[in-house]
């Protein structure tokens, strides 16, 4: 599904290059479920941005389902963020001021589904990751837990082909971890693509597969 | 995205910053607030105006000596005749146009009575003028009628004369002295108020052609002509202006018709009402500029909300369009607290002044909303803009 081949991404600073990433190729299959793991600073968050196109690398090539991602235009890049990568971050990144269905709709918003499906959709989507009874409630009122799995709500609620998660766990509590972990193992179990960056050893052993960076390369695989 | 989506998504992003939203849209609704008050004075001078006027009626003729238009021909020997009483005679009884017509003679003079004094303007003219002036008797009656080359000694007075003279006592009968002359009252008028430049409550009514004896003049100040209701001013003016150049020998005199009077008076109320609301649209430009630094506080504040957004496949052209809206309901809601609190002002003056007729014309009402609408969206831009080309990788680092 997703084939990164001979990518660069170098940031200038200054007089320097930095290279957040270095000659990385890697190959994710439909349904792969993959930990990318390595110390801070190298270029975790550089591989998972690319991946959701989010960034551009420097040089090489990146193809999604056959399409050389590299070479389609800006509408049809946002046009696979939308339908085809669903993103969770460390901090949630959830608007405090709409509620858990409000937050879980806002990519639809944006896609234009229309208001009746999008409820639906959303409440759904709740119900997936357990919060039926929380979906009138705003992110201040939610445990930290409880936030991940409305993000987590958010990011699948469009059906996408790839769930990209950076430190999903990484601001929560053992218990919340363990919690918003298994709800992404059993999103796997169904067949949801999965990459998802950690700092946490025993986070990245759920994982089918691994592989860790070190200065912006590949430096193990497992 | 609906519009109606893209409204609901920027209220309830406002919503969340309450006092920066109020503080806004304050700014804006002064501005709305001074364009609509400000031209509902214009609009109330302008109607203020022309209703003086038109209460004279609309098929009436102003006859006055002196040729005021430039023809480009001076008047026979560069002279200009008087207006005399024959003169009005000749019009109101050798016209079949002229319903009738009344002269007016003006002057100055000091009305004593018992111990009290004061000086009055005083109206030389006729009976025909309560017809002509539509004027109610308020006691007694008018001039009596008769030859205007009768110089009687009756005299009419205005209500306020009649108050500060003689109180609460009526002033009928009694014999009043204009200057050395003895007059004898006949009547007192009905309040009038202002008309035309004469406080109608403030001065006396004398026979025409003792008035031009006591003033010692030759020329009347003017003829008011009444054309029937249905009759062609035009035709009127004309036949007017032909019958004194052939009483003249000469076409000096200018006839100004209401409509003419009027319809000047109108525009130049109407541009002035027009720079007044131009005054006030500079404090619109201030409130834009204060939105614009609003908005571009909440880009650079809710830069991970952007960031995530665009995460979320929210397109640029979206993000501008969020942005653009937000800006947009905050003028605009600005305008329509705005528009009632000019609309407060102006309903609070009325009560104060209820003779000035203060109204707001709906072209302010539409064009203050379009205004602040256009403002919010023109100081939008910059700030949409900034938004919607942030990196999202940036706008997502940290919390
Ligand atoms: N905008 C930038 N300008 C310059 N250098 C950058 C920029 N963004 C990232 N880098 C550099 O690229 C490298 C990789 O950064 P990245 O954020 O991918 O690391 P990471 O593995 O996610 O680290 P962490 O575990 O701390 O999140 C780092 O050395 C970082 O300093
Ligand atoms: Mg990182």
């Amino acid at each position: 599904m997703i084939a990164l081949r001979d990518l660069w991404r170098t940031y200038h600073v200054g007089d320097s290059d930095v290279h957040a990433m270095r000659d990385v190729t890697l190959e994710i299959a439909k349904g792969d479920y993959l930990a990318v793991m390595g110390p801070s600073g190298s270029g975790k968050s550089t591989l998972l941005n690319i991946l959701g196109c989010l960034d551009r690398p420097t040089s090489g090539s990146y193809t999604f389902n056959g399409r050389d991602v590299g070479e389609i235009s800006d509408t049809d890049r946002t046009k696979l963020r939308q339908t085809e990568i669903g993103f969770v971050f460390q901090f949630f990144h959830l608007l405090p001021r709409l509620t858990a269905q409000g937050n879980v709709e806002l990519p639809m918003l944006f896609a234009g589904v229309a208001r009746a499906e999008r409820r639906r959709r959303a409440l759904d989507a709740l119900e997936a990751v357990g919060l039926t009874d929380r979906v009138h409630h705003r992110p201040d009122q939610l445990s930290g837990g409880q936030c991940q799995r409305v993000a987590i709500a958010r990011a699948v609620v469009m059906e996408p082909g790839l769930l990209l998660a950076d430190e999903p766990t990484g601001n929560l509590d053992r218990a919340a971890a363990v919690e918003v972990m298994e709800l992404l193992d059993a999103m796997n179990a169904d067949g949801q693509t999965v990459v998802l960056v950690t700092h946490d050893p025993e986070v990245g052993a759920r994982a089918r597969s691994a592989v860790r960076m070190d200065d912006g390369e590949i430096v193990e695989r497992r | 995205m609906a519009l109606g989506e893209l409204i609901a998504f920027a209220v309830g992003a406002l919503r969340g910053h309450r006092l920066r939203t109020v503080l806004s849209v304050a700014g804006v609704a002064v501005g709305i607030a001074a364009v609509i008050a400000l031209t509902a004075l214009g609009e109330g001078a302008r109607r203020y105006v022309v209703q003086e006027f038109s209460s004279l009626g609309s098929n009436l003729l102003i006859v006055l000596p002196g040729k005021v238009e430039t023809t480009g021909m001076m008047p026979f020997g560069g002279t200009v005749h008087d207006l005399t009483i024959d003169d009005y005679k000749a019009v109101a009884n050798r016209i079949p146009e002229v319903l009738r017509a009344a002269p007016l003679a003006t002057g100055e003079e000091t009305l004593r009575f018992g111990g009290k004094a004061r000086s009055v303007p005083v109206i030389g003219t006729t009976r025909e003028l309560v017809e002509v002036r539509r004027l109610r008797i308020g006691a007694g009656q008018f001039l009596p009628p008769g030859d205007p080359d009768r110089g009687g000694a009756e005299i009419v007075l205005g209500v306020k004369v009649a108050q500060e003279l003689f109180g609460a006592e009526s002033p009928l009968g009694r014999v009043v002295r204009l200057g050395e002359w003895r007059f004898r009252v006949v009547g007192v008028l009905e309040p009038r108020g202002r008309s035309l430049g004469f406080d109608f409550d403030d001065l006396v009514f004398v026979p025409v052609r003792t008035s031009m004896r006591i003033f010692n003049r030759s020329t009347l100040f003017r003829i008011l002509v009444e054309l029937p209701e249905d009759g062609d001013l035009e035709a009127g003016k004309e036949a007017v202006i032909d019958l004194l150049a052939e009483r003249h020998r000469a076409e000096d005199v200018t006839v100004i018709t209401q409509d003419a009077v009027v319809n000047t008076l109108d525009s130049i109320l109407g541009v002035l009402t027009l720079a007044l609301a131009a005054i006030a649209s500079v404090s619109l430009t201030v409130a834009g500029v204060g939105i614009m630094n609003v908005m571009l506080v909440a880009v650079s504040e809710r830069r991970h909300e952007i960031g995530l957004l665009k995460a979320l496949g929210a397109s640029t052209t979206q993000i501008l369009a969020v942005f653009i809206t937000e800006a947009a309901v905050l003028s605009t809601f600005g305008g329509l607290v705005g528009l009632g609190a000019g609309w407060a002002a102006i309903v609070a003056f009325v009560q104060v002044y209820p003779t000035f007729p203060a109204a707001t014309p709906v072209w302010a009402v539409v064009a203050s909303l379009v205004m602040s609408m256009v403002v919010g969206i023109f100081f939008g831009v910059v700030p949409a803009r900034r938004a919607a080309h942030l990196d999202p990788v940036e706008a997502l680092v940290g919390r």
